[in-house]
């Protein structure tokens, strides 16, 4: 009886190996990363988080109706932008034709790329040169083409236009010395007493990598420069990590705010408490809705975000479409992106759901503008914006931005020290 | 409970195997023992599938690496390299080493803390859901509420609690950051370990105390035997067997949190970070060779606390086999 374990598991061993032999040794030929053709055609697959608003299933069946034999399913992934990227990760590995065209979040570009998961775009076939510009840029990885641009997102200042009335300030402040004048006048108002002055992010997520990107390139700084090499160590980084720091120190912004998420710094501004706050324009919608949720229905308006001497640099969200390198169909992907990042789906899309386009000449849309007052807002703000660093090893690079700056605001290490940390930190996760 | 079932069946059909064997020719015990092996033949390959494959399956995949190197176009270089025992050498240097031993102190920390917690409370849950009282029914089944809720979702309902305006806060009369990264979030973390996992222990904890005879409380009544003694001389003995498993079961659990901190407090949190945790970031930016080696490093480190647990405390883990042990040495001491 003794001997039967030994002898599974020696079965199991040896599964193992050959199981594991399998996938190291695959050929790398089929990956289209030099920009190959991309043939074949017939049905594909769409691979993207939830339809929410089930108005990516009515684009798709508008394609269907007109392709019946190149047909398009749609494949829902979790909620959680991870998860998502998990999932992608997995059939990319497994190199699997299960997925063809991708909903790519705009920071993962660089991982999928320089891991050989997508096929070049062929930029002479895409119109990129409507969309807004800062937008594309979020699809290239090396000069090179591999996502083409369907939605975009900046991060707004949104501002109770009834306290600034009150306090006598006209217009929405351009620089943050302006914007804390705005607040002592706000503060000295009967109505001022338990609003917070400003917020934005810094909860330890994802958010708080916007926020840091948002503060050092506002400075003209960078995070990682244009040779992408970190720079995190030069004086306009550091200067606007400690407009951030300050701000935390100095009680314009709540302690609290440590704590809070996307969602929690939205209840915050929803409740009347917060003059300032910098928020992406999906909360323009839901703060208006006037069913109870909101207190600030009507009081409010969006501004670009302020920087030290006139108008800061947002960073980028959005989504991109990217075709799996080990997909079937190619042409019919190439085409059905073609057909989603078209003026016409972008406007039915966006009013369908609050998505911004990347399209420049919806943002001048009277309709578009009917239904989203902020878009000329957004426009400039997305014009003037930066994306997150463009690196390979994007899930490290944040987690270190993440803990250097978080420590810094949480008063753990000094700003100095903290960003030197991360100079080195940032130093060894880009060096090839 | 355990020793009911222990005992009952040692106690009738040993002697009478054991009587039957003398009579019965060699060949045949050898067929019984080759019947013996074909029938468990399929538990134990599919425990060799579900439990050995993954586990020397994820040893091999520590010894690997893949994707870490960029070319000059900044691609990723393709393959797996063998790199040895690389991924645990790199687990101990560096950043990465104050991380792991950051993670492994908040591992044994919160196992330490929260175990403790939990035996106490779960004892007294124990002797009170024991009592004969009007509405013991509602108790046992109020005390087992926690347990039944998934982690993840305490997890979110302790997050409201702790959040910046939440009931903690209203409660205490206190601005506390408790989801924030400190001493705080640690505190959070255990109070809702606790809060879910005492039921646990008071659940074993009440069905060894249903075992213990009431002669003997009688007994030690009638020679004059205070609540304080009958409970430190009787019941804790008696129901140390089951305690220990018990305590054995949660120590296991703790050394491998991971839903609790990471949905109430955050990932990448150095004050609730733990060592699964480690491996699942790891995971997470497709390094397999690196998180395997975490994995593992825990592995090793469950099984170490495990055995000494065993061997220190005699957990009464395998009880069975040890009896019978015992059992075959006054058998062979009789003989002599």
């Amino acid at each position: 009886m003794r001997r039967t374990p030994l002898v599974s598991v020696l079965a199991g061993l040896a599964l193992a190996l050959t199981a594991c032999g399998g996938d190291g040794d695959g050929d790398t030929t089929t990956a289209g990363s030099g920009g190959g053709e991309l043939t074949g055609r017939g049905p594909i697959t769409l691979v993207s988080g939830k339809d929410r608003s089930g108005n990516m299933q009515k684009m798709v069946d508008g394609w269907n109706a007109a392709h019946p034999n190149e047909t398009v399913r749609i494949i829902e992934l979790p909620d959680e932008p991870n998860d998502q990227r998990q999932q992608m990760i997995q059939n990319a590995t497994t190199r699997s034709d299960a997925y063809t065209v991708l909903n790519l979040d705009v920071v993962w570009t660089a991982e999928f790329a320089a891991n050989r998961w997508l096929a070049e775009l062929p930029k002479n076939q895409l119109d990129t040169a409507k969309l807004l510009p800062a937008t594309v840029t979020t699809g290239e990885y090396r000069g090179r083409l591999y996502a083409m641009p369907l939605t975009s997102d900046s991060g707004l200042l949104f501002y109770r236009t009834d306290l600034l009335k009150k306090a006598g300030v006209s217009e929405p402040p351009k620089t943050w010395a302006e914007m804390w004048d705005a607040c002592d006048k706000v503060k000295k108002l009967p109505e001022g007493k338990g609003v917070d002055c400003y917020l934005t992010e810094v909860g330890k997520t994802e958010g708080l990598t916007v926020t840091a990107a948002e503060a050092i390139n506002s400075t003209g700084g960078n995070i990682v420069d244009a040779s992408g090499k970190p720079a995190v160590n030069t004086p306009q980084a550091k200067e606007g990590v400690d407009f951030l720091v300050n701000a935390i120190k100095d009680g314009r912004m709540p302690k609290a705010a440590l704590t809070l998420d996307g969602e929690g710094g939205r209840r915050h501004f929803q409740a009347g408490k917060l003059l300032f706050h910098r928020q992406w324009p999906y909360q323009y919608g839901l703060a208006n809705t006037d069913d109870g949720s909101s207190k600030v229905v009507g009081k409010f308006a969006v501004a670009p975000i302020p920087g030290p001497n006139g108008p800061g640099a947002a960073n980028l969200g959005g989504h991109n479409y990217a075709i799996s390198a080990f997909a079937k169909n190619k042409a019919t992907a190439l085409d059905f992106i073609k057909y989603m990042a078209d003026e016409k789906q972008q406007k039915a899309n966006s009013l369908a759901t609050s998505q911004a386009p990347t399209v420049a000449a919806l943002y001048d849309d009277p309709e578009m503008i009917k239904k989203y007052p902020y878009l000329p807002t957004l426009k400039a703000a997305i014009q003037n914006a930066k994306s997150r660093p463009v690196v390979v090893r994007y899930g490290d690079v944040t987690a270190a931005i993440q803990g250097s700056v978080y420590d810094a605001l949480g008063g753990k290490t000094p700003t100095g020290q903290a960003m030197t940390d991360l100079q080195n930190k940032l130093t060894e996760l880009t060096t090839p | 409970m355990a020793t009911t079932v222990k005992n009952r069946p040692d106690a009738v059909p040993r002697p009478a195997a054991g009587a039957r064997r003398g009579r019965r020719p060699k060949g045949d015990a050898q067929s019984s023992r080759r019947l013996a092996a074909v029938l468990l033949s399929p538990t134990l390959l599919v425990l060799a599938l579900v439990v050995g494959y993954p586990v020397i399956a994820g040893f091999r995949e520590s010894l690997y690496s893949r994707g870490q190197q960029l070319d000059a176009d900044g691609f990723v270089v393709e393959g797996e390299r063998f790199v040895g025992l690389d991924n645990y050498t790199a687990v101990f240097s560096g950043d990465r080493g104050d991380a792991f031993w950051n993670a492994f102190y908040n591992t044994t920390f919160f196992t330490v803390t929260t175990v403790a917690l939990e035996t106490v409370i779960g004892v007294v849950m124990a002797l009170i859901m024991h009592q004969a009282f009007r509405g013991r029914a509602f108790v046992r089944a109020s005390i087992l509420v926690p347990w039944a809720i998934p982690t993840a979702i305490s997890g979110l309902l302790w997050r409201w609690i702790f959040q910046h305006d939440g009931v903690a806060n209203a409660v205490l009369r206190q601005q506390v950051l408790w989801t924030a990264d400190g001493l705080e979030s640690k505190i959070a973390v255990i109070i809702a370990e606790v809060w879910k996992t005492s039921p646990f222990i008071g659940l074993l904890v009440l069905a060894g105390l249903q075992m213990i005879p009431r002669e003997v409380y009688e007994a030690a009544r009638v020679d004059g035997a205070g609540p304080l003694q009958r409970f430190w001389r009787i019941t804790l003995p008696l129901v140390k067997p089951t305690l220990l498993v018990a305590v054995l079961f949660r120590m296991l659990d703790a050394l491998r949190m991971f839903d609790l901190p990471a949905v109430l407090i955050g990932v990448n949190k150095d004050s609730v970070e733990t060592l699964t945790m480690l491996s699942w970031f790891e995971a997470n930016n497709v390094r397999y060779g690196s998180a395997a080696a975490y994995a593992t490093i825990l592995f090793v480190y469950i099984a170490v606390i495990a055995y000494l647990f065993v061997r220190l405390l005699g957990a009464d883990i395998i009880g069975q086999a040890k009896q019978t042990g015992k059992q075959r040495q006054t058998r062979k001491k009789a003989k002599a």
